[in-house]
C-alpha cells in the first residue's frame, strides 16, 4: 500500500496504527523522507497481511485520518515452489491433477512445462505452484504428493 | 611403544584395503602415535590366518589378490571369521564383511562375538548397525569395549568423529546430503552429459563404481542404511531400515534433469532425517547449493543448535579412503588402551 503522509511530527504512528487496529501484519515499511509529493506530502510504502475482506474499512479509516491512500496493490499467492512429475502423467490426466490444485482456493499451479519423449515412455514435467502461505503451501505439496501416490507419478521436491 | 594387536574379518576389497594401509601407514603412526600395529588374525568364510607373532598385511594382500590365501604358511580351514575372532587373542577386531540388510549377518555374530570375548571392534560394515544398532551399543557396553563405525557412513567422511569430538555442545536438529557416490556420480552424468540413466550406469559399472547388481545402490537401500545410522548414532533415535520411506533413482529421465536444470536446479538423492522422520528420495538443489557436489563425491549437512549448518564433503567409498576412517577409529580406540 502506497501512503502519502503530511510532513509533520507522529504522522507516521498514526498511519500505522489502523493496519494493527484491523489485525493487519506489518511486513516492511519504506519513508520516504527525502522526497516529497507534487502535494508535500511523504511518501510511505507498507507491506502487510491481512485478511481480504478487512481492506475497505483500512482505506476508509486511514482516509477519515488525513493520510491519503494512493494505491493498493494485492499480492495473494505469496509462496511458490517448483516440482518435478515422472510418469505417465498425460494417460493419468494431468487436467484433474491441476484442477485438484486449483480447486483449493488457496494454491494454483502457475506454470507447466512438459516433455515428452515417446509414445509409451515415460513424460516429465516441471510444474511450479503458488500458495497464499507457507501453511498452505504445505497443503498444496502433500494434496499433490497424494496424487502422485494415486497415479504412481514420482514427484520430486526441493529440499 | 604401544603395541596393539588386530584382526580382520572379512579380506575382500575393504579388508584388503585395510592390510595394506597398515603396511603403509605403520611407521607412521608409530612416529606420530607411539602405537605399533601388529597385524594377528585374518578371517574369511573359508578359513583364516591366525599368528600370534604378526602376520605380513602385504603378503596376505598379495595372496588374496591372487585368491590364493590358502597358500599362507598359517593358513588354516577351520579358521574362519567367528574362530579367528574366538581364538586369536587381537585386541580390536575390524570387522569388514559385506553389508547384509536384511539379517545383518554373518557381521552381526562377528561382533557380538567380539564383544563378549572383550574385544574391541571397528567397522564399516552398514547392514548389522542398521538392523541391530542398540543391542549391539548395548553389548559392547555390557563387556566394557568400544565400538566404532565411522567408515560406515560416508567413507573417507569424518561424520561420528566431528560431532564426538567438534560438536560436544550442539544440538543436531536434522541432517540431511547424498551418501551415495554411485548414485551422484549416475546423476551427475545424466545431468552434464545428457546420458540415459541406462548408459550412465554401464558406464559407471564399467569404471567399479557401480556393482555388476547396482540395485541396492540405486534403489537408495544403501543411503537408508547410512541415514538409520547416522539418525540413531547422532540424533538418538532408535530407528531400524525398515522405518525409511525410500525412492531410488531409477525412475529419473534426461527430461528432468534438463526442466530441472532450466530452473537453476540439479537432482540428487538425498537422505534426510528430520522429527523422526527418514527419508531417502530424488529432490531438486539449487546448483549452488553446497549440497550440490558432483562425480561420486558424498555430502553431509548437520543443523545444529549452535553452530549452525555444517557441511562436510569427501570420497565416500574406495578401499584407501575407507581405510582411513577405519585407522581413525582404531588409533582412536589404541589411545585409551594401556
Amino acid at each position: 500500500m502506497d501512503l502519502e503522509l503530511k510532513d509533520t511530527p507522529g504522522q507516521l504512528v498514526l498511519a500505522l496504527q489502523p493496519i494493527s487496529d484491523f489485525e493487519g501484519n506489518i511486513v516492511s515499511v519504506v519513508h520516504h523522507r527525502d522526497k516529497k509529493t507534487p502535494r508535500g506530502m511523504i511518501p510511505v510504502q507498507v507491506a502487510f497481511e491481512i485478511s481480504g475482506e478487512k481492506v475497505s474499512g483500512l482505506i476508509n479509516k486511514l482516509e477519515s485520518i488525513g493520510i491519503i491512500v494512493a494505491r493498493v496493490g494485492e499480492e495473494r499467492l505469496r509462496e511458490s515452489r517448483a516440482g518435478i512429475l515422472i510418469g505417465h502423467i498425460i494417460h493419468s490426466d494431468i487436467r484433474d491433477t491441476i484442477d485438484q490444485i486449483d480447486a483449493t482456493g488457496y494454491a494454483e499451479v502457475v506454470d507447466l512445462t512438459m516433455s515428452m519423449p515417446g509414445i509409451d515412455q515415460r513424460s516429465s514435467a516441471r510444474l511450479v505452484i503458488n500458495a497464499t502461505g507457507k501453511v498452505e503451501m504445505e497443503y498444496a505439496v502433500e494434496l499433490l504428493r497424494n496424487i502422485a501416490r494415486e497415479k504412481d507419478l514420482l514427484l520430486i521436491e526441493p529440499i | 611403544m604401544k603395541k596393539i594387536r588386530l584382526s580382520i574379518i572379512g579380506f575382500g576389497v575393504i579388508g584388503c584395503g585395510v592390510a595394506k594401509v597398515i603396511s603403509k601407514k605403520r611407521e607412521y603412526i608409530k612416529h606420530r602415535h607411539g602405537i605399533n600395529l601388529e597385524l594377528v588374525g585374518i578371517g574369511e568364510r573359508n578359513g583364516g590366518i591366525a599368528c600370534e607373532d604378526g602376520i605380513d598385511p602385504i603378503e596376505a594382500y598379495n595372496l588374496a589378490k591372487t585368491k590364493e590365501m590358502g597358500k599362507h604358511p598359517c593358513w588354516k580351514e577351520e579358521m574362519s571369521g567367528i574362530n579367528v575372532i574366538k581364538e586369536v587373542n587381537a585386541d580390536i577386531v575390524v570387522e569388514t564383511t559385506p553389508t547384509n540388510v536384511d539379517s545383518g549377518e554373518p557381521g552381526l555374530s562377528h561382533m557380538m562375538t567380539a564383544f563378549k570375548n572383550k574385544r574391541h571392534v571397528v567397522t564399516s560394515n552398514k547392514g548389522p548397525l542398521a538392523v541391530a544398532y542398540k543391542e549391539l551399543i548395548k553389548t559392547a557396553e555390557e563387556n566394557d569395549v568400544q565400538f566404532r563405525f565411522e567408515a560406515s557412513v560416508g567413507g573417507a567422511m569424518p561424520v561420528f568423529n566431528l560431532v564426538r569430538e567438534c560438536l560436544q555442545a550442539n544440538k543436531i536438529l536434522s541432517i540431511k546430503g547424498i551418501l551415495n557416490g554411485t548414485c551422484n556420480y549416475i546423476l551427475t552424468r545424466m545431468s552434464t552429459e545428457g546420458m540415459s540413466y541406462e548408459h550412465a550406469l554401464s558406464e559407471a559399472q564399467e569404471l567399479g563404481i557401480a556393482e555388476t547388481n547396482p540395485s541396492y545402490d540405486v534403489e537408495g537401500m544403501d543411503t537408508a542404511c547410512k541415514l538409520v545410522i547416522l539418525a540413531n548414532e547422532i540424533l538418538g533415535m532408535d530407528n531400524t531400515y525398515k522405518d525409511v520411506e525410500i525412492e531410488g533413482i531409477t525412475r529419473i529421465t534426461i527430461e528432468s534433469l534438463k526442466l530441472a536444470s532450466d530452473k537453476g536446479y540439479t537432482i540428487k538423492l538425498i537422505g534426510e532425517v528430520e522429527t523422526e522422520k527418514l527419508r531417502v528420495a530424488p529432490r531438486l538443489v539449487p546448483k549452488d547449493h553446497p549440497l550440490a557436489v558432483g562425480g561420486a563425491l558424498n555430502v553431509m549437512s548437520l543443523n545444529t543448535d549452535l553452530a549452525g549448518e555444517i557441511t562436510i564433503t569427501g570420497k565416500g567409498a574406495g578401499a584407501i579412503e575407507t581405510s582411513s576412517s577405519i585407522l581413525s577409529d582404531v588409533i582412536n580406540i589404541a589411545k585409551t588402551l594401556r
